[in-house]
């Protein structure tokens, strides 16, 4: 079948032509925010029309990272729906597209390219672990979309086609570890981690920063995903008495870990030696169990307990939609600035085309976040604050330190490396 | 590597050291003793053993928050109910899972491991769904958390003591029923061939879908015992399955005191290379002397000889 001549394709051209008309018209017209017609706010044929604009949400819901994820796509829904309330971005209502990536890296590529290329969306929120991310990241490339990735991540990272609403490395690191020397006075130092990218890269940042304040590192160890026997390494922490244990263990391990902690006699409450944390929010608490980390310190930029009034109201919209039951933590928080900054980038580019908003993208500030106030920086990271949290029996978190200045994001740090 | 400590503390770091191996002994053991059963006396691989001991821990999470709601007095026993509950839950799904999927399946050892496989994959989804995509905390009676100091450096983690006391009466048990009661003499004729038990008169069907069962149950128990140590979530038992394997294959299959020697070499040998390797050398270490030995000896370590 000949596609050009069927009738189909004529009446698309025709209103094809009927839309630009009047678009056309508006361009040689004067300024107007929010109500562009849709062949203008949009040149490439992302999935936009007078009331209506389309989005992803790409996390797993199904397989071993959903219990992570799935308050990634709570915060997401809220932040849309929310959005929506407001009357939408450009005047169009977001309808979101939700896809499974299954905790399967190659999934999230598949599903990524059909929300790009099949559901045209205007933008992605997604991915969770760095794996997903760099499955993916070739995809939006390729394609030109944009993703909204909200993990705190290892760095070493920067792509057009991604926006990090997450600390990178640094930012959650070098503040955590000033805080301990100068408050805590701590001098010898022992890392613990899962086996995998984000723990030796945050490792190896912690070694680097601690060997330039000339203090000792004295253990360093990894241990496969999914391990379950700590035992020998607690002892090993016991005989060489470091004043912190610097730890990124993720996943069913951190359970163990803090459980096993507790059982050898160690009390984190005295803080000797001191517990700090990269790699557990109020999330995590509830799989650990609040009494089996009592006392122990988490580096984040974003507590569910933090007292500002924009995440009184965060909290309260939050639970209202999702349940009183419910924990936020810092990814959470992460994912639910994604829509925001989304939003306000389309808006000060009038248009939704990535290209646009890729110009605007950088620079853009969210004054009411959760977290307090974020800005976008050019290496499309985010400028936010760093905060310890002192881990509370009932899993909340007392936030007990916060930097004054907001941290500039740093995905490829000279020295570190 | 030892220059810097004395001599008292490096004594007491052995002795903890050691007893860290038991503790992983005794865990692996656990883990392994229903896979063991399961595997060793019926030759079906059961891929979803994890997600049976994940059954027993939703069980004990459900008995600890009966408990602490209904009967707040008795808190600090409801374990050892919970490790009840949980063993009769996975049996009778057991007896149920055997009656349903495997014994369709005898004749086709390799599909077992397929249709198992689905079976696990069910079970997880069924737990997202009854229980949230999130791990569920498991609160304990404070005394089972705690230590027990025995001198300043050397501190016995109590939970570690709960789980070597379970384990051993569960070894036992598992043993004097396969040795002396009439089921497991039963079992045992019908492992070691199976037209000659039926002709004698054992009902076949019924010793295995009671085998299938016990194995099932005792993982049960496992996964109750494991919420002390572990975490309790949908893919949890996905944590426990590679080193389950392990344990068994290495220890030869069809053999309990296979299993037995299997768990101690390995919990003492990742103990003890744990110590002065990282973690993960250790392992890759530990399963790479399991490879060789199991190159030389593809049996395992102690086998059974019967006629085929």
């Amino acid at each position: 079948m000949n596609k050009n001549t069927s009738p189909i394709t004529m009446r698309r051209k025709l209103l094809k032509a009927l839309f630009t008309l009047p678009a056309a018209v508006a361009l040689a017209g004067t300024s107007f925010i929010s109500t562009a017609y849709a062949a203008e706010a949009n040149t490439t044929g992302l999935a936009v029309t007078d009331s209506t604009v389309k989005v992803g949400i790409l996390h797993s819901v199904t397989g071993t990272m959903a219990i992570s994820e799935t308050g990634s796509v709570q915060a997401e829904k809220l932040a849309i729906e929310q959005i929506n309330e407001m009357g939408g971005v450009l005047g169009r209502k977001i309808e979101y597209i939700q896809e499974d990536g299954a905790s399967d890296w190659p999934t999230f590529a598949e599903k990524a390219k059909k929300l790009l290329v099949n559901d045209k969306v205007a933008a992605v929120f997604g991915c969770w672990t760095s794996a997903s991310r760099k499955a993916a990241l070739p995809v939006f490339e390729q394609y030109n979309g944009m993703l909204f990735y909200p993990t705190f991540y290892e760095g070493l990272e920067e792509s057009p086609n991604v926006i990090y609403t997450g600390q990178e490395a640094t930012q959650q690191i070098l503040e955590s570890l000033n805080w301990v020397v100068r408050e805590k006075g701590a001098k010898k130092f022992f890392l613990l981690g899962s086996d995998y990218i984000w723990p030796r890269t945050s490792n190896k940042i912690a070694r680097k920063h601690i060997e330039k304040l000339g203090l000792k590192v004295v253990g360093e160890e990894y241990y496969p995903l999914g391990h379950t026997q700590f035992n020998s390494v607690i002892n090993k922490i016991k005989l060489k008495k470091p004043d912190v244990i610097f730890l990124d263990v993720v996943g069913g391990s951190n359970v163990a870990f803090y459980k096993q902690l507790k059982a050898a006699g160690i009390d984190m409450t005295k803080e000797k030696p001191l517990v700090l944390t990269i790699s557990v929010t109020e999330d995590e608490i509830l799989g650990i169990g609040g009494e089996n980390i009592v006392g122990a310190y988490a580096s984040m930029k974003y507590f569910q307990s933090l007292p500002n009034d924009n995440n009184q109201k965060f909290v309260a919209a939050f639970k209202k939609m999702w349940g009183d039951k419910i924990v936020i933590g810092d990814v959470t928080q992460a994912a639910y600035l994604g829509p925001w900054i989304w939003k306000a980038a389309v808006e000060k580019a009038g248009s939704f085309d990535i290209d646009a908003i890729k110009k605007t993208l950088p620079g853009i500030e969210i004054p009411f976040a959760p977290e307090g106030y974020v800005k976008v920086h050019d290496n499309h990271h985010l400028w936010s604050k760093s905060r310890i949290g002192h881990a509370k029996a009932d899993g909340q978190f007392d936030v007990v330190y916060e930097s004054k200045e907001l941290i500039e994001p740093n995905p490829f740090p000279k020295g570190y490396q | 590597m030892f220059a810097d400590y004395t001599w008292a503390e490096l004594g007491s770091i052995f002795a903890m050291q050691g007893f860290s191996g038991l503790i992983l002994f005794s865990v692996l053991l656990l883990m392994a003793l229903g896979l063991a059963i399961i595997f060793g006396q019926m030759g079906v691989i059961n891929m979803a053993h994890g997600e049976f001991m994940i059954l027993g821990a939703y069980i004990t999470y459900l008995t600890s928050n009966f408990f602490s709601t209904f009967l707040p007095e008795l808190f600090g026993i409801y374990f050892f109910i919970a490790i009840i509950f949980a063993f009769i839950g996975t049996f009778l799904l057991g007896a149920f899972v055997e009656w349903s999927l495997i014994r369709h399946l005898y004749k086709r050892p390799l599909d077992t491991l397929l249709a198992t496989w689905g079976l696990s994959l069910i079970l997880q989804q069924l737990y997202r769904t009854i229980f949230g995509t999130r791990e569920v905390g498991v609160s304990l009676p404070d005394w089972m958390m705690g230590s027990y100091s025995l001198t300043d450096a050397i501190e016995i983690p109590i939970n570690g003591m709960i789980v070597m006391g379970i384990t051993l009466f569960i070894t036992v048990g598992v043993y004097l029923f396969l040795q002396k009661s009439r089921k497991g003499k039963q079992s045992r004729a019908v492992v070691q061939n199976r037209a000659m038990a039926g002709a004698v008169g054992i009902n076949t069907a019924s010793v295995d879908r009671f085998t299938f069962a016990l194995g099932c149950g005792i993982a049960g128990i496992a996964g109750a015992t494991f919420t002390m140590i572990g975490s309790t979530g949908p893919t949890s038992g996905q944590l426990y399955i590679v080193d389950t394997f392990l344990v068994v294959v290495f220890g030869g299959a069809a053999s309990l005191l296979g299993t037995v020697a299997s768990a101690f070499s390995i919990g003492q040998a990742q103990s003890i290379l744990e110590f002065f390797l990282s973690g993960s050398m250790a392992k890759v270490l530990t399963l790479l002397v399991v490879i060789v030995i199991l190159m030389l000896r593809p049996q395992g370590l102690f086998s059974l000889k019967v006629r085929r």
